[in-house]
């Protein structure tokens, strides 16, 4: 592993310009590269587009429409991590190529999209979909005809999938540890539970009350608004109202702009706590759209942020924002994206093979040390072991991390008794 | 379930929660006017009402961006400033898109429909090239961002005064201008009357294109005015087409009151009932009640009568 950090460092030198190092790193590229190549025929029996030298995989995110918000960051980190990879001599001794397909923040469109990927390209995995809706109805496609998905995206769990890699945190790895959190530190005794009006929130919610009357505590309100709602009014009137120790936001999108900017401009100051805001939908992507100045002092519960201190997060900020800019941020499903090619290529290398059944197998107990969140491993059931972090938000529009759980979480995607 | 309060609770929340009733109010007005001189005086639907809108919303972006960098101090002003680029940026997209293709289609108001739909995704899909697909945050000046408080529990938001200063303001220079000066008389005349109008020397295709220019101006100017309370991203227009329609379709296309009243009745339905039920719920019981009255009154609240 310690050979793959120095390689990976190479490399983020040797993006800036050619240099010397540049030389030693093709050198060892072409070295490492030669080692592990077998011919294709071996490495590939089912037909994908696999040669000596190349290997296919797709990415399928909205690049248009009104996901594209989220998904670019995705697509962005997909893209780097796929660059880093080949700059180290590829996967198995081959480069990766990918074919990237717009799902265009149209369901039917995401699906008719992977059937393209998996039918006539023939990639080796794919890299795709964020939101819930795009991932079930791609799920049919890949079940039939045998690919392999990474989902980014923290999602509310209740699946798993043969023939996907859930990267993200189901609900339970993102909730627990955060309530538990402000109850302990903050005393924590009521709560305000609001959302966007759909599968995630409703869910997450659920498992939220759930835990919270698990521990004798109190749901004092609990609220859904239609995707796009941009008045809160009302419902910032009933907080004030019933005077709840935590809000507990889980509204997306352009209505989490509304949302912030109208609870600021009515007076409830969040660095003052009373009542605290704890958000599980927030990362410093959605920041960026609601300003720094109007949900500093709000509380995120998520597995990365971008300001976490490690080495192998400094390093990834760095890449990233050497490829696209220095005023980009990094949030938690960006980085997820980010794990998914790096776990695809160790479980390639574990199974010895691209075929997508061999990959499958391999799959559990793959462990990644260089993911910028720090130790990830792969679940039997296809999520990520992760640590939930807590982050209080900035002005500057990062997050300080206040609180990481000391143990990874176990994924739980059907958790009993949260149903 | 008012029982957990005191009476002064009570009476303290009714007043936030009429303020908030009026809040919406004005955001609806400010949404539906330029819709409502277009789709009324013209009949043309005008389905990238909520670009314009953005357009406007990123022009106030820019020159905040602007005052930040090259003019700091005054940047308490700088949103004064933005509201009226932001007029003048919208009216002369309006009027451009007037003249390049609305005004082949005036006989033809389901094919305005189709057009402007496809002058929205044009639209978003700029934004999204020159702004990029994320959200961008618009920095407001401070003393907008607060709000003042009356007593220990009622507390107003500062951009909601401000966002219905300005409605109150734009509407009466909207009823001045239509209603009192030389040039409203002439687009009454052209909406009453075309030939005849044309007839008696009105410049009608000059008036159309000042008239659509007009109403997307007034839309970027509630696009501006609400990145006080909204997002400012590609797509971001799309929240709000759907109420402004309703709004000026309740009131009844002709009428600028008809458009006030209905932002009244809806606005005031709406938050009370999301203070008694869910906010999805109330929205649902909003738009059932609106599609009952439009069966039992299909030209809205207030209908202009006119010869066809």
């Amino acid at each position: 592993m310690t050979m793959q950090l120095k390689l990976k460092n190479l490399h983020m030198t040797g993006i800036r310009g050619i240099s010397r190092r540049w030389l030693g790193k093709a050198a060892l590229a072409i070295c490492s590269g030669w080692i592990f190549s077998a011919a294709a025929a071996d490495v590939n029996t089912t037909g994908l587009a696999v040669t000596d030298k190349e290997v296919t995989v797709g990415i399928l995110h909205s690049v248009t429409g009104t996901m594209a918000i989220s998904e670019t960051g995705s697509v962005q980190a997909e893209k780097l991590a796929i660059k880093q990879i080949n700059a180290m001599g590829g996967v198995l001794g081959r480069q990766i190529k990918f074919i990237q397909e717009d799902g265009a923040s149209d369901w039917p469109t995401f699906a008719e999209k992977s059937k393209k990927l998996l039918v006539n390209d023939k990639v080796a995995a794919v890299f795709g979909c964020w939101t819930s809706a795009s991932r079930k109805a791609v799920l049919p496609i890949f079940e039939q005809y045998n690919g392999m998905l990474y989902y980014p995206t923290f999602y509310e769990g209740l699946e798993q999938s043969p023939n996907v890699i859930y990267t993200g945190q189901e609900a339970t790895q993102q909730i627990l540890a955060g309530i538990d959190w402000v109850v302990k530190e903050k005393g924590a005794k009521t709560f305000y539970l609001l959302g966007s009006d759909y599968i995630w929130p409703r869910t997450s919610n659920k498992i939220a009350r759930k835990h919270i009357e698990k521990l004798g505590l109190k749901v004092v309100g609990e609220e859904y608004y239609p995707l796009g709602h941009t008045q809160f009014n009302s419902v910032i009137n009933k907080i004030k109202l019933t005077k709840p120790d935590v809000i507990y936001a889980i509204v997306v999108g352009g209505s989490n702009v509304a949302f912030y900017k109208q609870l600021k401009a009515a007076g409830i100051s969040l660095p003052k706590e009373k009542p605290l805001l704890l958000t599980i939908s927030v990362t410093e992507d959605e920041i960026l759209g609601i300003g720094g100045e109007n949900i500093e002092g709000a509380y995120a519960a998520m597995k990365y942020f971008q300001s976490l201190d490690n080495p192998n997060n400094k390093a990834f900020v760095e890449a990233f924002k050497a490829e696209y800019g220095d005023n980009i941020v990094i949030g938690d499903v960006t980085q997820a994206a980010y794990l998914g090619p790096w776990l695809w290529k160790a479980a390639v290398e574990k199974a010895g093979s691209f075929d997508i059944d061999k990959v499958r197998a391999a799959s559990p107990g793959i462990e990644l040390t260089t993911a910028p969140e720090g130790y990830v491993k792969v679940h039997e059931n296809h999520h990520l072991w992760s640590k939930t972090r807590i982050g209080l938000a900035l002005k500057n529009g990062q997050y300080k991390v206040v609180h990481e759980t000391e143990e990874l979480m176990e994924p739980d995607p059907f958790p009993k008794g949260y149903q | 379930m008012f029982a957990d309060y005191t009476s002064a609770e009570l009476l303290s929340i009714f007043a936030m929660q009429g303020f908030a009733g009026l809040i919406l109010f004005s955001v609806f007005v400010l949404m539906a006017l330029g819709l409502a001189i277009i789709f009324g005086q013209m009949g043309v639907i005008n389905m990238a009402h909520g670009e314009f809108m953005i357009l406007g919303a990123y022009v106030t972006y820019l020159i905040s961006n602007l005052f930040s960098t090259y003019l700091p101090s005054l940047f308490g002003i700088y949103f004064f400033v933005a509201m009226i680029i932001s007029f003048f940026a919208a009216g002369a997209l309006g009027a451009l898109v007037e003249w390049s293709f609305i005004r082949f289609l005036y006989q033809r108001p389901l094919d305005t429909l189709l057009a402007t739909w496809g002058l929205s995704l044009i639209l978003q899909q700029i934004y999204r090239s020159v702004f990029g697909a994320r959200e961008v945050g618009v920095t407001l000046p401070d003393w907008l961002m607060g709000s003042v408080p009356l007593t220990e529990t009622i507390e107003v938001p500062i951009n909601g005064l401000f966002v219905m200063g300005l409605t109150i303001a734009i509407a009466i220079a909207v009823y001045l201008l239509m209603y009192k000066s030389r040039w409203g008389c002439q687009v009454r005349a052209v909406v009453q009357n075309r030939p005849m109008a044309a007839a008696v020397g009105i410049n009608t295709a000059k008036i159309d294109r000042i008239t659509f220019a007009l109403g997307c101006g007034i839309a970027g100017v509630a696009g501006s005015a609400f990145t006080m309370i909204g997002s400012t991203g590609p797509t971001a227009g799309q929240l709000y087409i759907v109420d402004t329609f309703l709004v000026v379709v309740f009131g009844g296309a002709a009428s600028l009151l008809g458009t006030i009243a209905s932002a009244f009745t809806i606005s005031q339905a709406q938050s009370t009932m999301e203070f008694f039920l869910s906010g999805s719920m109330a929205k649902v019981l909003t738009l059932l009640t609106v599609v009952i009255i439009l069966m039992i009154r299909p030209q809205g609240l207030f209908a202009m009568k006119v010869r066809k």
